[in-house]
């Protein structure tokens, strides 16, 4: 056990813990945040993802020593004074989710994909969410709601000015 | 006893609401409305059943348990109406993903005259809502949505009657509009549903021999009437689940909770000699070792604890002395030589021998024959198993997302031997069921180490041991042969099937689940297992239809223990069923659409009229809504590295119509298959939310077509070896199709055809795709593959053997 200091969704947070435990169940155990899932504990599924400097982790395959000091971000920590990301947003407004489980993993993705590629093709959605997995299916609503969010996102911004086209 | 910490946020709040002192069980039991059971087990064998109905004397009611079901004779057990006019509704049901929550509040609300988002709802917690048994066999809005719109009609009908009291006019003088109620010649004179009951009982005795028949007195609303009923307003889950704040059974905590993991046999039907505990009572947090017979599990105070200690425990294990299984690869030409354990007798109304098939084989102009095979198939949950148990006070909490919360209940108070009124399940959300948590194995277990321990226990499975131990769908092969007359119509039909269906896993019962298993309990025997015919309704002079079960070597403690997954053998019969009437097309050099409707339009008297009518109507809404052309399959091939063709199946579920057009690219050089397109035209009947109905087919759609493109268990002599995400793939993003068309047959909401009451909509759009993709592979290369999965390499090697 030892001390290991955490930075996640704008809060310090200092745990006496085994620095080589997965970051999930730190997230989730210890900070009581649920929003990323067990899904596989092989990074195989996307279940637990989160973000940390802009990409997508999976953090049941990522030990807690390797994100020290690092800014994380979980699904509790998109929403931005109350309101809703737009890709969130857009989950709602396409009824996206079955049974849900999987989805913490598709939205942290397709967040991850709208900040690297604002208006990503067919192709590069499919792409980018392919080892995220549903067993639901709902693989089409997704995709569907990743380009309303996009140009959601689009609209939002001051200097695109532009139509995105889907 | 412990302050719970996890009471699901909706429950919560309705209890804060409902009333800040007394809790929604005490509500209850102050006015007599809680059925207290006995079990003479557990009472030391004294005969209380007899005495047991109602819990009115005070010696019956101080040897109750603290959790005495709702009586669902009550109305007060189903509806609450709070002075702020809003209203609770509780039913014994679980959702299990598909928005089934939402249609029972648009359902009550509609019959209750109260706006949708004034009305909110609890579901599964056994101690607090009536036992409708939960979710399964597609049978929410068709079977359980009754008895809720009646008692909903009821409310409505004693409030009418309060109101009337109030104002000194008749009920047929009064107006009901959104919760508030007005008398029609002068309407200044009105009251809220809050003002009339808000807060107080409606002590009201419902009748019905059973759940399901729960009635008042009052009539339902026609439904050119509905208002609710009929439209789309969105889930009502939805948004905690993408903001983060939901509370799944995953989630559960509680003061002084520990985790524990399982350690499974390395292969199936080891059996257990020695544990050497010393390797690891040095990890951090290590509580204990369980293990009785052949089950065993490792405690620990964190998670990561639990999973360390359980890799690294050393048990030593005796391997059987014979094979438990054929392998994967071998597992058709075994069942197909096994001495079946039984034949299936038919559900069907029509007869399984009809006319003279042999004679009509004899003597028909062409005769095709053909076997197909589709394999054992995981339900794979995307969250593998998991429960917690709260063994304080001499009660048991168990925090679940069992989609049969309340046989769990039963089931775990019989294997722990405790009354069933200590024990309570309160089911949260969790990953899709489709059957899995039917025989909640993780809940068992939670609530037996919670025994153990003394403490809360959180089990979770890891992937591994989900993908490699959780129930099956069974595998089916398939021996057909169909006659064709000089015309080209089907004049005979065999179908002989065998199913691995023996010793079929029930509901949570406490001889069956794995832990229990594991342990050596046993129920009398195995459950027999069983089958069903192909669901379509041509017409065919001669037919023979046979069933047949057989047995793996190893029955017990097998990794390939079926269960019910999704339909629960639909798809693998469709798959067959559907893909042999294209290969009769084929041989008729017929349309497969103009073929289909020709033997569904076929003069008979076999009293299937209208279930034919509507077949019908489904055949001609998908040929329509994808544009099809009428010409025969296959189509010329193609001279590209990619072939395109569209196939067509279809069938029927109960009273569910659907059928499916898949349009597919084969690449001739990988074998690789992407449907590009599906549509899917669907009859359930009455539909109560369009929107959330589509969403439901569209992973109906989905979920069959990753049965037939990727999955299948694989397994040597001694375990399965496909345990993991890359070794039992499933369907992915890149797989989904660019285009899927939903025909609603019965409208939305269905204004041609109200008198069609609502039919079930969970499984039936899964069974029909396997073919569909099937036969459009065909169409597109003239290649017809027989056996699931359709993975690139099947498909490469049979267009290789073909020369395509």
């Amino acid at each position: 056990m030892s001390n290991i200091t955490l930075k996640v969704n704008g809060r310090t947070h200092t745990l006496d813990i085994d620095p080589s435990t997965p970051l999930l169940y730190i997230l989730r155990n210890d900070l009581g945040l649920q929003g990323p899932h067990f899904g596989c504990g092989l990074g195989q599924c996307g279940a637990c993802t989160v973000i940390i400097k802009g990409a997508a982790v999976r953090s049941c395959i990522t030990p807690t020593s390797a994100v020290r000091g690092s800014e994380i971000t979980t699904l509790e920590g998109l929403a931005q004074d109350g309101k809703l990301h737009p890709v969130q947003q857009a989950w709602i407004d396409e009824q996206v989710p079955q049974c849900g489980f999987c989805q913490n993993g598709q939205i942290m993705n397709a967040k991850v994909l709208l900040d690297r590629n604002p208006n990503p093709t067919d192709a590069e959605v499919r792409e980018w969410m392919d080892r995220t997995l549903c067993r639901c299916m709902t693989y089409y609503s997704i995709q569907a709601a990743i380009k309303r969010a996009a140009k959601v996102i689009a609209a939002a911004r001051p200097a695109a000015g532009k139509e995105v086209v889907a | 006893m412990t302050a719970f910490t996890n009471i699901p946020k909706q429950v919560e709040e309705v209890m804060e609401k409902w009333n800040g002192k007394t809790s929604r069980r005490n509500f209850l039991k102050g006015s007599g409305l809680l059925v207290v059971s006995f079990s003479a087990g557990a009472m030391g064998g004294a005969s209380l059943l007899s005495s047991s109905a109602s819990a009115q004397g005070p010696a019956v009611a101080q040897a109750a348990g603290p959790y005495p079901d709702p009586d669902f004779k009550q109305l007060d057990s189903w509806i609450v109406i709070h002075a702020d006019s809003t209203a609770t509704f509780y039913v014994g049901k679980t959702d299990g993903g598909q928005g089934t929550g939402t249609a029972f509040r648009q359902m009550m609300s509609e019959e209750l005259d109260i706006a949708f988002d004034k009305t909110s709802l609890i579901m599964g917690a056994t101690d607090i809502t009536v036992d409708q048994g939960g979710s399964g066999g597609s049978d929410a809005i068709e079977v359980d949505g009754w008895p809720m719109r009646r008692v909903a009609a009821e409310a409505r009908r004693v409030l009418l009657e309060l109101a009337s009291a109030r104002f000194g006019a008749p009920v047929d003088q009064l107006v009901v509009s959104e919760g508030v109620i007005s008398v029609k010649a002068d309407p200044a004179k009105k009251a809220s549903y809050g003002e009339l009951i808000g807060g107080k009982r409606f002590n009201i005795t419902l009748t019905g021999n059973n759940i399901n028949a729960t009635t008042g007195v009052a009539k339902l609303k026609a439904v050119q009437e509905h208002k609710i009923v009929g439209q789309s307003p969105q889930r009502y889950d939805i948004p905690a689940k993408v903001d983060g704040s939901l509370k799944w059974a995953v989630d559960a905590k509680a003061p002084g909770m520990v985790h524990a993991r399982n350690v499974r046999p390395p292969v199936a039907g080891a059996k257990l000699v020695s544990i050497d505990e010393s390797s690891v009572r040095g990890i951090p947090g290590f509580i204990k070792v369980v293990s009785k017979g052949n089950y065993v599990a490792v405690v620990c105070e964190r998670e990561e604890q639990a999973i360390r200690a359980s890799r690294q425990l050393k048990v030593n294990w005796q391997k059987p002395a014979t094979p438990s299984f054929p392998t994967s690869e071998n597992l058709f030409e075994y069942m197909r030589t096994a001495t079946p354990t039984s034949v299936v007798q038919s559900r069907t109304q029509t007869p399984d021998v009809m006319g003279n098939p042999d004679a009509a084989l004899a003597s028909a102009a062409k005769v095709v024959e053909a076997e197909y095979d589709f394999p054992f198939q995981g339900h794979t949950a995307f969250g593998p198993a998991h429960a917690m148990a709260d063994p304080s006070d001499g009660q048991m909490t168990i925090w679940s997302n069992d989609m049969k919360a309340y046989g769990l209940r039963t089931g775990v108070a019989e294997f722990l031997g405790m009354p069933r009124d200590r024990v309570r399940v309160i089911w949260q959300e969790g990953p899709q069921l489709y059957g899995r948590t039917a025989a909640d194995d993780a809940g068992f277990e939670a609530a037996y180490l919670a025994k153990e321990i003394g403490r809360p226990v959180r089990v979770q499975w890891m992937r591994h041991e989900e993908t490699a131990w959780d129930v099956k769908g069974p595998a089916f092969a398939f021996n057909l042969r169909g006659g064709l007359d000089a015309q080209g119509n089907v004049v005979a039909l065999e179908y002989k099937a065998r199913t691995a269906d023996y010793n079929h896993i029930g509901y949570n019962e406490p001889n069956t689940v794995l832990i229990a298993q594991l342990m050596g309990r046993r129920p009398k025997g195995p459950a027999p297992g069983g089958a069903a015919n192909p669901a379509e309704l041509y017409v065919i002079p001669n037919r023979r239809r046979t069933s047949e079960v057989v047995a793996m070597p190893l029955v017990w403690e097998s990794p390939l223990r079926v269960g019910n997954l999704r339909d629960p053998n639909g798809p693998q019969i469709t798959f067959a069923a559907e893909s042999f009437f294209d290969e009769l097309a084929a041989a008729a050099k017929a349309d497969p659409v103009e073929f289909r409707l020709r033997h569904l339009t076929a003069s008979t008297d076999d009293g299937e009229e209208f279930l034919r009518a509507r077949s019908i109507a489904v055949v001609k809404a998908a040929a329509a809504a994808y544009g099809w052309d009428n010409r025969p399959s296959p189509k010329p091939l193609g001279t590209g590295k990619i072939l395109t063709g569209r196939g067509f199946s279809y069938c029927y579920r109960s009273e569910t119509l659907v059928a499916e057009i898949a349009e597919v690219e084969v690449n001739r050089e990988t074998g690789h298959v992407w449907v590009k397109r599906l549509v899917c035209a669907h009859d359930c009947g009455l539909v109560i939310n369009p929107e959330g109905l589509r969403r439901v087919i569209q992973g109906n759609l989905l979920h069959g077509l990753s049965r037939v493109l990727h999955e299948e268990v694989q397994f040597d002599t001694e375990k399965v070896t496909s345990v993991d995400w890359l070794t039992h793939p499933t369907l992915t993003h890149a797989d989904a199709p660019a285009r899927i068309d939903i025909v609603l047959v019965n409208g939305d909401p269905n204004p041609n055809r109200p008198d069609l009451p609502p039919y079930g909509a969970g499984e039936a759009a899964c069974k029909p795709t396997g073919a569909a993709v099937a036969n459009a592979i065909f169409d597109a290369t003239g290649v017809r593959i027989r056996r699931a999965p359709l993975r690139a390499k099947r498909v490469l090697e049979a267009l290789q053997a073909a020369r395509v």
